[in-house]
This record gives C-alpha cells, structure tokens and sequence, in this order.
C-alpha cells in the first residue's frame, strides 16, 4: 500500500501547490491525477493573477473589490488573507522561474481586468494559467525525491476510518486497471470544478466535480452550491472561452445594431463590470430580440491595436482562427455567456480543512468563501495558489502530530467490486452513459444558468433525480484493464449527477438574486433573509439535508451595487 | 451537418492481436474537430475507442494523434478540413477517401490512440534539467529583467507538451536517443531566461552530447507539427547561436559544421559540396596547416557517407566533388550575397511568435520581412534542391 504522510488529489495550481508546501514543511507527500498534470484545467485561465504589488496599490483596496464582486457573499476574513498574501505569492511564483510580463523598467507589468478598481492584474500573454501550471510541475519535477508522483492514477472514493478521519484514498492505476488503496495522515481534494455538468461550458472534459461528490459522500458539508458562473464572453455552441483580458485590453461588447449597450447596465466600468453583470446584460440583449439570430452578441476586438493584440491576445487569435473561422484583429466575433466556474463547493475554513478530519480542499473544489456569489476575473489562479499553499502546510503540521493511517481493505475490495459491477452490466441493460451525461447538460444549461426560476430549477431537479436513478443501470462498452476510460466516465457520471443535485437544491432555495443566482421570481438581493451561505450535507439521507453558516464580515457593509 | 468515415488505427493490448484498422461513421458539423468525431464514435458506437483528451480547445496537450499522417491535435483539426485533405491525397480514385486517425509515432502505443509519453517524452524533457537555476538567493521583489526577454522565451512557454512535434521528428526516428524537438525548445527556455545562471553548462551539455543541438537535421517537421507555434527547431537553432557565441567547440563538429555552410555561402553563393567536408573538419588555410585533432580521422570516416549520398542521389554528380570547378553566381550576384550577410549581421533580429507586425501596417508580419531581404540571386539552374544540408 503507498502511504504517504499527505497526500494531495488532483494536480492543477492548488494541487501542486499544496503538494510543494508540504514537501518543504518536511513531510512524505505523494500527489494523484487521473491526467498527467500538465493537462490540468488551470491551464485554461488565460487573462492573470490578481496581486496588489504596486506602490499605488492596497490589498484593502483588491479587498474591497473581491467583496463587492461576490455580492457580499464573500467571507470577509479570508478575502482579507487571500489579498494580504497575494503579493508575496506572485513573486515566489517569479523567483522559481514564470515568465511574467515586464514592463519597460523590466519590473512586473500589469493589465486591467473586471471587477477591479485598480491594474493589478499581472499575467503571461494569455496564457498565465499554462505557464504557472508548467512552472510548478518543472518545481515537481526537481523535486521528485520529496514528491510522489502518481500520473493518471483516477480516484474512485475517499477512505474514512472509524473515528471519521479521512485516512486515504481508494484509485485506479488507468494504465493497468489495478485498484490501490493510499494511506495518508492527511488528505487534500484539488481537484476542481464541475462544469461538465453544463453543456455547454468553457470547461475541460476532465473538470466533473469529482472531489466535491467524493467529500459530500463522506460527510463533507458543501457551501453556495447555487454559485454557478456564467463566463460574459465564450463562443457559441462549443463554449470556448475568450478571455476577459480582451476587454481588460479595451474591447467593446456590441449587440447586433452595433451599440455598446453596456453603456444602459454598466455606465462607469462598462465591459469591465462584474462578470455576473456582464453576463446578464448580454443575456437580456439576446432575450430582448437585439442579439444576432444565433443567440449572441457581438465582442469587437478590433479596437485594440494589433501589435497588443499579438502580444498580449495571441490565444485568442487562434481560438478565433482555429474554432471559430473568425480573424479577431480584422472582424468582431459572436458570443454569449457560458457555464465557467463553480463558485460553491467543499466548505472549508482558511486553512483548507474541511468537516471532516485530515480532509482539505483547495482550489475550485473548495468554498472557502473567497468568492462568494461571483467570482472577478484573475482571482481564481490566486485562490489556488493561496489555498493550496495554506492546505498543503496545515495539512504537513497535522500529519506530523498523526498515528500511521490504517484504511480498512474493505474500502477497496467494496470499490473493486462496484467497479467490477459497472463493467459487467449488460451491453443494452439500460442507457449509455454518454445519452444521460448529454441530457443533465442541457437540462441544467436551459434551467439553472443565467435566469433562474422556481419552475426550471424545480424541472431541472426533477430530472437530475431521474438521470439518478437511470446512471445506476447505464452500461458501457470496455471490458479491459488498460485505459478503461469508460468505466472511469460512468463514474464521472455519478459525480456529476451529484454536483447538479447541490445545486438545484440550493438555487431553489436561495429565493433572492445575489451574484450569480438570478432569480426572475426573486429579481433583488434581499440581505435581511439571505446574507447567508446556504450548506448542503448528506447526513446518512440520499437527499441533501440544509442549513446555514453566517457570513464573515470583517470591515465592508453591503452596498448597492452599481458598475 | 455532414457524414464522414474515420479509419482509425486500433490496438487493444488485452486481446492479443496486433492492431488493426476500424472505420467509423460520424454525422458532425465541418467546423468541429477530429477529436469531436472521434467522441461522438465513442459516445454512440464504441466506449472502448480510448483517446486522451480533455480541453477541447488545444491547451492541455492531451490529444496528440497523427491525422492523414500528418502530427498534431485532434481538436484543433477541423474534421472538415481533415476529409478534404484525405481526399485531395487520394485524389482521382473515385472514392471518398476516409480520414486517416493514427496514434502519433517515436512512442510506443498503450492502447487505441494512446501513447506512452513518459518513457520517451517526459525522460527527454526531464534530460534537460528543466527547471530554473538561478543564482544566489532570490531578489526582496522581483528579478529584474528585460521586457524583451521575457517575451522572447514565452514561445517556448507557450509549449502545451502534446508530443506532437515529438511524433514528427526524423531525426529521432533515426536516432531514438536524440533529446528531440520538445526538450531542447524547453531547455531554450531557461538558456533565454537571464535569470538563469547556469547557461553556460547547459549549453556545454547540449552542444556535446552526441543526440543534442547538433543531432536536428532542419527538416522542419517539428514546425509544421507544433500546434501553438513554439516552432521547435528556432529553439535548437537559437541554442546553437547561443552555443556559438559560448565559443563552444564541440566533439560533434556541429559548431564548424555549420560555420562551413556560412562560410562557403558568403564566398561562393551556392553550396560547393568539394569543400563542405575539409572546411568543416579542417577549417581556413590555418586548418588545413594545422588540422584539429581528429580532423583526419573524421574526414575518413566520413567517406562512406559521401559515397552513400552519390549513390542515393543526393549528391547528384561526381564533378562537384572535385574542387575549383564549383560554378561562380552570374554577373554581381556574389556581392548580392554578401550585402545580404552584412544585413542580417546589422539586423540580429529574434522571429518572435509575440511580436508579429507594426500599428497600421497590414498583414506585413515585419520582423521576418526584416530579417529574411529579397535576395536577387536566380537560382543556379541545374541545382537540387536549396537547403537539403544542415549539419547531419
């Protein structure tokens, strides 16, 4: 059985981030992917890292905006840790080798970004997320001694001793089939967001909310599931993601007569207005008939000058060129809001610990609440970063103070017998999983995204249910050992049918619009009843059980809030 | 929506047979990709079809495959695009020809489409002792660098390691100990990075082993292949500049191997095959009164080679091995040449994907109409083709 003191699930930027913290506070660490790292979803975020470094600059100031940002949704003291310790995380990030833009002085350089009431964003062309991603794995790589690497091992379930400590891990090697059970004193869950539970949405085919299900169904309460962050520009149909550093650059959103009707939502801060008010503004242009005829409004890039645009957008070019047939520099190109970032998720406190003992949780996976109701563009690198540095390190101080972990051999002959059960059922038993996973993507697309209301969400949840009971009897094709990813899907499927519960039920609660929720049965933010987070637990029933936690307020009341 | 026939070449290491050909039929919008083709087979058909994948948009890497032969990422190959191109190749058979889906080559095959990139790949990458070596104890801020620099080594950033340029080196195919296209634009990366100390010992490392800078024979596969640009083989060509200007001389005679091309261009215009193996063994008058160490040794065992190339066809005459008789340009082409030499040391200028062109300056892509001149110089008529050498 590998054992390692901490062991960290998942390897984007929280993961290897934690695992790196807890290798230098002198632990045995071991980190697990069902990719190989560098394949990770973090790649994906393009624009930046927000840090206020500069002289002009205040964390209370990058503070206030994240706050604001999440509608007061935010827990206030670990905004305030977050924004506090930014500044010394980027420059550790380019003293082990990022690529930072300079500016002419050959210090840090800085683009703007939404949300943000100051250019604090620092990045890397566009592709901010790959080269930090890449930057730490070539750290993993010099320090393979001190870190274990597990390349395309698939988690199935999370191991739990009597006393309820989170203990280890129950995975599957993909390349062989074989089942391992990895003890550990500690456990850390970075394995990131669930928007495959949408279709369509900016995120990877990999992104299916394994850790979330994996903590709830060990007794983890999840926080603000409702939470769900509709990207303001991604291309119709396939939901690639334009980065907001386009607007960050001056971009202008135009409908289809060609005005820039931020102007009616967004007076001051136009495009560059939270993503949740971006996003509704293009949603009413499209649903109020002044969209094109295919569902989208118009982003006009050509207003930056091409020379930036090389330098700065050059991703972007070719996601215009290569999947939209469409050249950026010369033409504005369609898009519309699309399923992007899960805002809720496993519950923890400031330092990644979860309800249940020895779990953490850091990154997209986790709720701290940093975030809160609506996330601002080029805060959630930093969520990462910080909340897997702060995991990894707790986690290294709680497994120093451990007993060797001992998860029972149960856990793993009941997970090789279940999966040994999906791949024996009957090809034509029941539904393919592919027809189900199609069908909660739509669902949840047409009903719980940008407008929401009591009706769609109660439809959607509905279904969810039924999908539920149809995934127990899907079948599938591979009967093999080697790269099964077939079995490995049917088991995404189960994550993803539990992620999409979570939400239902806390959109259907949450009767207010606050961020990301927009209820057209509730339109306004009611802080009397709901300035709260809403935190679902499975408490031995198979339907959430609610209740709620307060907000942390340290030094910002709720505001109206304009743009 | 349109039908199009995948001919995807399988193997699965279960059953005990070899791979095999299966041909799948997809109903999918032209604009959609390879890889989405290959999902919708999986999703409807075949669960067992196995391909890596994850972010659909040619960012993770995950999806390297060779398609109609040719490397690079399933999702950024659009299928309609793909099927065109299947039938342009196959062309006057009558036949709709199905698009070719392979798992990429140098790499043995796991199962269906998927590679196993760490045996080779990843040991390659980690051979290049990829990580940042820098001096001393970090700077209270950050390290201050030119802007310039940072934009310059952001090409070999923008590397995803997909494999793809990996799948389409020659020269590995040759040699399968080459540290190949993808590792050394990786080791560019911290040899332009001037926060690095250690340069110098990395090109020390690079120039000497024998499967290093000097063992790429420029066929440009890897740039054809590499689907962001990172244009693999500028890298090696950069370390071997920056290899050069170390004054690192080599115990593969790459260095001079390829001062014997420069050299023998400037004075002659074309290349005269009788003096490209003294001058690279023994280069100069000063070389040939006193030749390096080696120098005979290596010029003999260098025979077989020449003879190889006559038979192949790739020296096509006997006569040019004969010096003095090499044909001069016409009229005052030389001196064309030699302004185009004294240019390009006058305009040292980086190709950078990064910087493409000027404000209102249309579709000119300007640093490389600055560093590449029109050159007047007619081709010399009964030449092969120009730039079939390359330190080999």
């Amino acid at each position: 059985m590998p054992d390692h003191d901490v062991l960290v699930i998942g390897a984007g930027l929280a993961g290897q981030r934690a695992a790196l913290a807890a290798a230098e506070a002198g632990v045995s660490v071991g980190i697990i992917s069902k990719v190989h790292p560098v394949r990770s979803h973090s790649n994906a975020a393009q624009g930046g890292i927000n840090a206020a470094l500069a002289e002009d600059d205040s964390w209370e100031s990058h503070a206030f905006d994240t706050v604001k940002g999440s509608d007061y949704l935010a827990d206030q003291d670990a905004v305030e840790i977050m924004t506090q310790e930014a500044p010394e995380e980027l420059l550790h990030l380019e003293h082990m080798g990022v690529t930072f833009h300079r500016n002419e002085k050959g210090e840090l350089g800085t683009r703007a970004f939404g949300g943000a009431s100051a250019a604090r964003t620092y990045y890397v062309a566009d592709i901010t997320g790959q080269a930090i991603m890449h930057v730490l794995y070539e750290q993993l790589m010099k320090h393979s001694e001190d870190v274990a690497r597990y390349e395309e091992f698939f988690t199935t379930k999370l191991a739990v001793d009597d006393e309820g400590n989170c203990v280890g891990a129950v995975c599957r090697n993909i390349k062989d089939g074989s089942m391992e059970l990895f003890g550990a004193k500690a456990v850390i869950l970075a394995t990131g967001g669930n928007g495959q539970v949408w279709q369509p949405t900016t995120n990877a085919l990999i992104c299916t909310g394994d850790g979330i299900a994996q903590a709830y169904r060990v007794g983890a309460t999840l926080m603000d599931m409702e939470m769900i962050q509709y990207h303001p520009t991604t291309l119709a149909g396939k939901g690639f993601l334009i980065t907001e550093g386009a607007r960050g650059e001056g971009a202008h959103l135009l409908n289809a007569k060609g005005e820039r009707f931020m102007e009616t939502y967004a007076p001051n801060k136009m495009e560059l207005a939270s993503r949740d008010v971006v996003s509704r503004a293009e949603q009413t242009e499209i649903n109020e008939g002044r969209g094109f005829e295919d569902g989208t409004v118009a982003l006009d890039i050509t207003v930056v000058p091409r020379k930036r645009i090389h330098e700065a957008l050059r991703e972007i070019v070719l996601v215009g060129i290569d999947f939209a047939g469409v050249d950026i520099t010369k033409e504005p190109i369609r898009i519309k809001p699309g399923n992007h970032y899960t805002m809720g998720g496993v519950k923890t406190d400031v330092h990644g610990r979860t309800d249940v003992p020895g779990l953490y949780a850091a990154g997209e996976v986790a709720c701290v609440s940093v975030h809160g109701g609506n996330r601002l563009g080029a805060n959630s690198l930093l969520d990462t970063l910080i909340f897997g540095r702060r995991s990894g390190q707790d986690a290294a101080e709680r497994a120093k103070g451990r007993p060797p972990s001992n998860p029972s051999q149960k856990i793993l002959d009941d997970e090789e017998a279940h999966l040994k059960s999906i791949i024996g059922r009957e090809v034509g038993s029941g539904r393919r999983v592919s027809e189900v996973r199609k069908e909660l993507g739509a669902t949840m697309d047409k009903h719980v995204a940008v407008f929401r209301d009591e009706t769609g969400i109660q439809t959607a949840l509905e279904t969810v249910r039924r999908l539920k009971e149809e995934a127990e009897s899907c079948y599938i094709d591979d009967r093999g050992t080697v790269f099964n990813q077939d079995v490995l899907g049917a088991l995404e499927l189960g994550y993803m049918l539990d992620n999409a519960e979570a939400t239902c039920v806390g959109a259907l609660h949450r009767t207010e619009s606050r961020g990301a929720q927009y209820r057209t049965d509730f339109p306004d933010r009611n802080d009397d009843e709901w300035l709260k987070h809403i935190d679902l637990s499975m408490n031995g029933g198979s339907e959430p059980e609610i209740s709620y936690s307060d907000v942390t307020m340290t030094q910002w009341e709720p505001q109206e809030r304009t743009y | 929506m349109a039908n199009y026939t995948l001919k995807v070449r399988r193997f699965q290491p279960e059953s005990g047979e070899g791979p095999y050909w299966e041909t799948f039929d997809v109903d999918l919008d032209p604009t959609l990709s390879v890889l989405d083709g290959l999902l919708q087979a999986r999703d409807d058909e075949d669960g067992s079809l196995s391909v890596r994948c994850s972010c659909r948009a040619a960012i993770c890497g995950s999806c390297g495959m060779k398609i109609n032969g040719q490397s690079g990422l399933g999702c950024k190959t659009q299928i309609g695009e793909a099927s065109e191109w299947a039938n342009r190749e196959a062309n006057g058979s009558g036949e709709t020809a199905p698009i070719v889906v392979e798992p990429m080559g140098n790499m043995p095959v796991l199962k269906d489409l998927v590679t196993d990139m760490e045996s080779t790949h990843w040991a390659k990458i980690r051979r290049v002792t990829p990580w940042l070596l820098p001096e001393g104890d970090p700077p209270e801020r950050e390290y201050i660098v030119p802007p310039e620099s940072m934009i310059d080594v952001t090409q070999s950033m923008a590397c995803i390691q997909c494999g793809a340029c990996v799948s389409a080196c020659l020269s590995m195919e040759a040699d399968p100990d080459f540290i190949g296209p993808a590792a050394l634009a990786k080791a560019y990366r911290f040899v332009g990075d001037p926060r690095d100390a250690e340069t110098k010992e990395r090109l020390h490392d690079l120039a000497n082993d024998p499967h290093g800078i000097y063992d790429c024979t420029h066929c440009f596969s890897c740039i054809d292949a590499c689907p962001k640009g990172v244009a693999p083989m500028d890298q090696i060509m950069r370390l071997r500049r920056a290899a050069g200007n170390e004054g690192i001389d080599d115990v593969n005679n790459g260095h001079r191997h390829e001062n014997a091309f420069v050299n023998i261009i400037e004075s002659k215009g074309t290349l005269d095959e009788s003096l490209l193996l003294q001058e690279s063994f023994a280069p100069g008058v000063k070389g040939k009164l006193k030749p390096p160490r080696g120098a005979l040794k290596a010029l003999m065992e260098s025979i077989p080679t020449a003879i190889r190339g006559i038979r192949s066809g790739k020296m096509r005459s006997l006569p040019k091995l004969i010096p003095g008789i090499h044909p001069k340009l016409p009229d005052g082409a030389q001196d064309s040449v030699k302004r185009i030499y004294a240019h390009a040391e006058e305009h040292k200028i980086e190709l950078n994907l990064y910087i493409k062109g000027e404000e209102g300056d249309e579709d000119a892509p300007v640093a490389e109409e600055e560093a590449v001149p029109a050159g007047q110089v007619e081709p010399e008529p009964d030449e092969g083709e120009p730039g079939q050498g390359g330190a080999s």
